[in-house]
């Protein structure tokens, strides 16, 4: 039978996805041994029991410097910027990009501009947001904002483009004006779209708040990680870098059935 | 219930002529069918009426007066897909309509006003034959279904022109033979003027009291650009077709037609189309 043609069954396909994360885990663990059998004090591939220890003391002891959960507080601090950042990037997405994908004129105003915007490297807009924002929280939300704004509005320009021609001018024979237009037609067809053009923009979001983080910053999961490097303390930085990838895989997740539960019209169309 | 006046229409895309000379008046309550073959400019000529395109040289008029330069309530329109919003349920996409006329801030009726729509958008789904599909999404129906829907959709807001691009052009023959029952129930029972596009001659001849063909003069290969399409046949269908007949209209047997006001010589009836490659 042809490569083509075979497709694993359920038990099949539970097995294919498990196993790189099993190739990786012995990879490092064989990897961890053999170090550790060499020099018990070597710290860069730490065995399981001590980053078990690690995360119990991070996770579930308190502080004594600060009174509090460092990861819970670490992750509380983090998840609040991105939070708020990708707020603000969505809400002025949405708005922005129903405007310039609806009305031609605007799209000729700012089309042109938010792909130059795009462009600029959100990390090297960095120290000027340091400087005119101060260190704060501010600077940090701006950063994220700065670099997923640009993109997310033109790509739900686009999708606001692609809405085909016919429901537009079907919608004006139903007498719509261009407001209701975009209130009845254009909204509601993008939010699902939103959805998707989030979860891409996830990624440098993470990225952007890690950054930003590690330069300048007193709490987060960015600056943990880049604060224990100094020690080397890969047990801390292994376990912090999985609650990382854990915590944007369950928010990718929760959008994806968020977009499954709250448009149940939109699988169809985006299967056409 | 308007009357449409073409007035030496010409339809020019930089050197490129699509349609010229396109003169013609439209009786109110006609069922006009355009046809002819592909590239001819029906579908401009429809775009025209709809205000999407606007005219290079000439106008057209309605009642008397010029067809304003966009889409508007006065036109109702059913394209051969796309027709019906795919985020809207059977139901929410018949009430549109109403809701965009009476809720011009929010496009939402509520309370009495929403049910009293609900009420209408109900009796009209059970006209077109979609009763208690009235909750699902459009993508659960069949294409004859989604068409239904489209018509139902487009008379709920009481347009005076019904404009039809291809609609039934996509569906099975035995749907498309019920919808043609549909649509010339609706056609009767409501004040519509209506111009539908096919490349259907016998759904052309079956439904409409006039058939129209377009067709361009000079075909040859270094004219096709400068001559544009323009109405070669104007026939009207014999035994006369009006809307007030209640009666079940048959299709016009072979022959019965009678070439009108004809602007090339052709036997009546003769009327051969040829797609172009």
């Amino acid at each position: 039978m042809r490569l083509v043609n075979i497709r694993p069954g359920r038990q099949t396909r539970f097995y294919l996805l498990a196993l790189p994360f099993l190739l990786v885990a012995i990879a490092y663990f064989a990897g961890s041994s053999a170090r550790l059998a060499q020099n018990p004090n070597d710290k860069l591939l730490p065995a399981l029991p001590s980053m078990v220890q690690a995360v119990k003391q991070m996770a579930f002891e308190v502080d004594p410097r600060t009174g509090s959960y460092l990861m819970a507080s670490d992750t509380v601090a983090s998840l609040g910027r991105l939070g708020s950042a990708l707020l603000i990037s969505t809400v002025a997405a949405l708005v922005l990009g129903i405007v310039i994908g609806l009305l031609p004129g605007a799209n000729a105003l700012l089309g042109p501009f938010v792909s130059v915007t795009s462009m600029v490297p959100p990390l090297a807009l960095l120290p000027i947001l340091f400087i005119v924002m101060g260190l704060g929280e501010n600077s940090k939300i701006a950063l994220i904002v700065i670099g997923t704004l640009p993109c997310m509005i033109r790509d739900l320009a686009m999708k606001v483009q692609e809405l085909p021609r016919e429901q537009i001018v079907k919608a004006q024979t139903l007498g719509a004006s261009t407001w209701q237009i975009a209130l009845r037609v254009a909204m509601p067809q993008t939010l699902p779209r939103l959805i998707d053009v989030l979860r891409l923009q996830l990624g440098p979001a993470w990225l952007f708040l890690i950054a930003a983080e590690a330069i300048a910053s007193d709490s987060g999961l960015g600056y943990r990680i880049f604060l224990v490097r100094r020690y080397l303390a890969m047990d801390v930085i292994i376990p912090y870098v999985a609650w990382i990838t854990l915590l944007a895989f369950l928010i990718d997740v929760g959008l994806r059935v968020l977009q499954r539960k709250a448009f149940p019209w939109f699988a169809s169309v985006r299967a056409e | 219930m308007s009357a449409i006046r073409f007035d030496d229409v010409w339809k020019e895309y930089g050197d490129h002529i699509v349609l010229e000379r396109i003169t013609m008046e439209v009786e109110p309550r006609a069922f006009i069918a355009l046809v002819g073959p592909s590239g001819c400019g029906k579908t401009t000529l429809l775009r025209m009426l709809l205000g999407e395109e606007q005219p290079s040289r000439g106008q057209i008029l309605v009642d008397g007066k010029p067809l304003p330069g966009e889409p508007d309530a006065d036109r109702g329109v059913v394209f051969q897909r796309y027709s019906v919003f795919p985020h809207l349920t059977v139901l929410q996409n018949v009430m549109l309509g109403r809701e965009l006329r009476d809720a011009k801030f929010s496009a939402r009726l509520f309370g009495a006003a929403r049910r009293a729509a609900a009420d209408d958008a109900m009796k009209l789904l059970a006209e077109v034959g979609l009763a208690g599909q009235e909750n699902k999404y459009p993508s659960a129906l069949s294409g004859g279904m989604q068409q239904r829907l489209a018509l139902a959709q487009a008379i709920m807001r009481g347009p005076k022109i019904l404009l039809l691009d291809e609609p039934f052009g996509a569906l099975d023959p035995g749907i498309r033979a019920d919808i043609h029952l549909l649509m010339k129930r609706l056609w009767n029972e409501t004040h519509l003027t209506v111009v539908m596009v096919t490349h259907d001659l016998s759904e052309a001849f079956g439904l409409a009291t006039r058939v129209i063909a377009l067709e361009r003069s000079r075909n040859r290969p270094e004219e096709r650009e400068r001559y544009g399409a323009t109405v070669s046949r104007d026939l009207e269908i014999f035994p006369r077709r009006s809307a007030e007949l209640r009666s079940p209209v048959q299709p016009a047997p072979a022959g019965t037609t009678r070439s009108g006001k004809e602007h090339q010589p052709g036997r009546p009836g003769a009327l051969v189309l040829k797609e172009q490659p």
